[in-house]
C-alpha cells in the first residue's frame, strides 16, 4: 500500500480538508474501508483505501487543509517496513513534504480550523447552546447540507437561528474556501478539456414508454409509498441492461484506446439544493436488480443532497446518465466527462401521437439522447445501444 | 384536525423538503413541482413524509389531485374523514 495520499475527489479538486480520521495507528484496514472523512468542495467525503494493510502512521491532523498528492498517512503492506515506509516518505519530493508540514503547523495553534468545521458534520448543537438560541429544524438541516458550524453560530446568534442565517455564515465561509466558484472552475476545465478533445457524435431516439409506465404503475399500486419505484431508476436499470449488451460505451479514452470496464458505474447528475451538481455513481449497477436500483438511487441522492458521499462515488464514474426530464427538457445534448467515452441523454415523458399499426394512437413517449467519444466507438455502436435500450424498456417485466 | 392544520402540516413537509424556501409563503394554486424547484425525487419524499404525518398514502394515479398546495390540502382532509 504505501504512502496514502490525500486523493482527488474529482477534477475540479485541488485541496482538501482532512476532518476526521476514522482509524488511528496500529489498525488493520481492508480493502474499500472508510478510514477518513475529508471536506472538499463536493462537501464531506468518505475516503476508502483500495488494498488492505495496517496503519502505520497517520501524517496530519484533522482540520489540516493539504493539497491533493500530499502524503496523509502511511499504511503497511505486506512486504513493507515502518523504516521502508518512512525512507518512501523521504524520497518524495522534499518540498512536498514540507509545505504540508508548513501547513499543518499554521493550523495547529488554538486549532480554529478543527472546532470550525469539526461538528458541522453532523450539526450537533450542544443543549446549552440549544436552550437559549432557537433554531428551526430547517435551519439545522440547511446547516448540514451547507457545513455551517450551529455552534460557532448560536454562540454569536441571540433568539431564532433560522436558513437565512445559515446561509449568510455559508456565504462567508465559502468565499473564505472558493466552495462554489472552485466548482465551477473545475466543471469549467473538464468540459474544455472534453469539447477540445473528444470529437462527440450524438444519437436520438424516441422510446414509447407507455408499457414499462403502466408496468411500473401496477407494481407500485401493490408496494406502500416506501417503496415505489420511480420511472427515473427504471431508466437507470434499463441504461444499466443495455450497456452490459454494448460495453463499448461503457469505459475510458486511455493512452489512444478504450478500456472498456467490467464494473457499470452510472454517474446520475444530480443538482444540490445548495446550487451546483454532482455526478456521484452507482457502483457496481450491473449487480443491482430494479428493487435494488432504485434503492441505492434514494440513497445516493439523499446523501449527495444531506450527508456524505464516498470517495469511490466521486471518482468511479464509467458512464454518466442526465436526466433533465423533470425541468420540461425533450432532449439532452450532453458533453461527455472525460476520460469517459459516451453520456445518456434523458428528456422529458411526453404524450405523443405514435402510430400503432395503421392507425394513430397517443403514447407515452422520451427521446433518449446518446453523446459518444467517436475515438472509441461510431455511430453504429450508439445506435445499437439505444435499440436494445428501446427494445428492454418495452419488456419492463424483465428489468 | 381542521383544514388549515393540514395545510400547516403540508407547509412544514415542504420547508423540510427544500428549506431554501422555509418561511416563504407558498401559493395555493400554482404546481408545487414547478414553482418550487421539486423533482419526481423530492415529490415522492414529500408524500411520503405526509404519509407519515397525516397517515394518508397518495396513489400514483391520484398525483394530478395533489399538484398544488390547495389540492393537496382538499386531497388530504377528504381522505382523512
Amino acid at each position: 500500500m504505501g504512502i496514502f495520499k490525500m486523493p482527488s475527489l474529482g477534477a475540479d479538486m485541488d485541496a482538501g480538508t482532512l476532518m476526521e480520521w476514522k482509524v488511528k495507528e496500529g489498525d488493520k484496514v481492508s480493502k474499500d474501508q472508510v478510514i477518513a472523512e475529508v471536506e472538499s468542495n463536493k462537501g464531506v467525503i468518505e475516503v476508502e483505501v483500495f488494498e488492505e494493510g495496517v496503519i502505520d502512521k497517520l501524517l496530519v491532523k484533522p482540520g489540516t487543509t493539504c493539497k491533493v498528492g500530499t502524503p496523509i498517512a502511511l499504511i503497511r503492506g505486506e512486504n513493507e517496513t515502518s523504516q521502508s515506509l518512512e525512507k518512501e516518505l523521504e524520497a518524495l519530493s522534499g518540498g512536498e513534504k514540507e509545505e504540508a508540514a508548513a501547513e499543518t503547523s499554521e493550523k495547529e495553534p488554538g486549532t480554529p480550523k478543527t472546532k470550525k468545521t469539526e461538528p458541522a458534520t453532523e450539526a450537533k448543537v450542544s443543549k446549552s447552546t440549544a436552550e437559549e438560541v432557537k433554531i428551526s429544524p430547517a435551519a439545522r438541516k440547511r446547516a448540514r447540507e451547507l457545513g455551517v458550524d450551529l455552534d460557532a453560530l448560536a454562540a454569536k446568534a441571540k433568539g431564532k437561528i433560522g436558513t437565512a442565517e445559515v446561509e449568510a455564515a455559508a456565504a462567508s465561509n465559502e468565499k473564505k474556501r472558493g466552495g462554489s466558484d472552485s466548482m465551477r472552475q473545475a466543471i469549467a476545465a473538464a468540459m474544455s478539456r472534453s469539447n477540445a478533445e473528444i470529437p462527440h457524435y450524438y444519437l436520438s431516439a424516441s422510446i414509447n414508454l407507455t408499457p414499462a409506465l403502466k408496468w411500473l404503475e401496477t407494481q407500485n399500486r401493490k408496494r406502500s409509498i416506501k417503496d415505489r419505484i420511480l420511472p427515473a431508476a427504471l431508466m437507470i436499470r434499463a441504461v444499466v441492461k443495455a450497456l452490459q449488451a454494448v460495453p463499448e460505451l461503457n469505459g475510458f479514452w486511455k493512452e489512444d484506446a478504450l478500456q472498456i470496464s467490467e464494473e457499470i458505474n452510472p454517474g446520475v447528475a444530480i443538482a444540490k439544493r445548495t446550487g451546483g451538481l454532482v455526478t456521484p455513481a452507482l457502483l457496481n449497477a450491473q449487480a443491482m436488480d430494479l428493487d435494488g436500483t432504485m434503492k441505492a438511487f434514494h440513497d445516493l441522492i439523499t446523501r449527495t443532497r444531506t450527508g456524505k458521499l464516498r470517495s469511490s462515488e466521486i471518482n468511479r464514474q464509467t458512464i454518466v446518465i442526465t436526466n433533465l426530464g423533470d425541468l420540461g427538457v425533450e432532449r439532452v445534448y450532453g458533453v461527455i466527462y472525460p476520460p469517459q467515452v459516451a453520456l445518456v441523454g434523458i428528456g422529458k415523458i411526453v404524450d405523443a401521437p405514435w402510430v400503432v399499426g395503421d392507425a394513430l394512437a397517443v403514447r407515452k413517449v422520451v427521446q433518449v439522447t446518446l453523446a459518444g467519444d467517436h475515438r472509441a466507438t461510431d455511430g453504429r455502436t450508439g445506435a445499437l445501444f439505444l435499440d436494445k435500450l428501446d427494445q428492454l424498456l418495452q419488456k419492463p417485466e424483465e428489468l | 384536525m381542521t383544514k388549515d392544520d393540514i395545510k400547516q402540516k403540508i407547509i412544514e413537509a415542504i420547508y423540510e423538503i427544500a428549506p431554501e424556501h422555509e418561511g416563504d409563503t407558498i401559493p395555493d394554486n400554482e404546481n408545487i413541482q414547478r414553482s418550487l424547484d421539486i423533482d419526481s425525487f423530492d415529490f415522492l419524499s414529500l408524500l411520503t413524509a405526509l404519509n407519515d404525518t397525516l397517515g394518508v398514502e397518495v396513489p400514483e394515479s391520484d398525483y394530478g389531485e395533489v399538484d398544488t398546495l390547495q389540492k393537496m390540502t382538499d386531497y388530504f382532509s377528504e381522505h382523512m374523514a
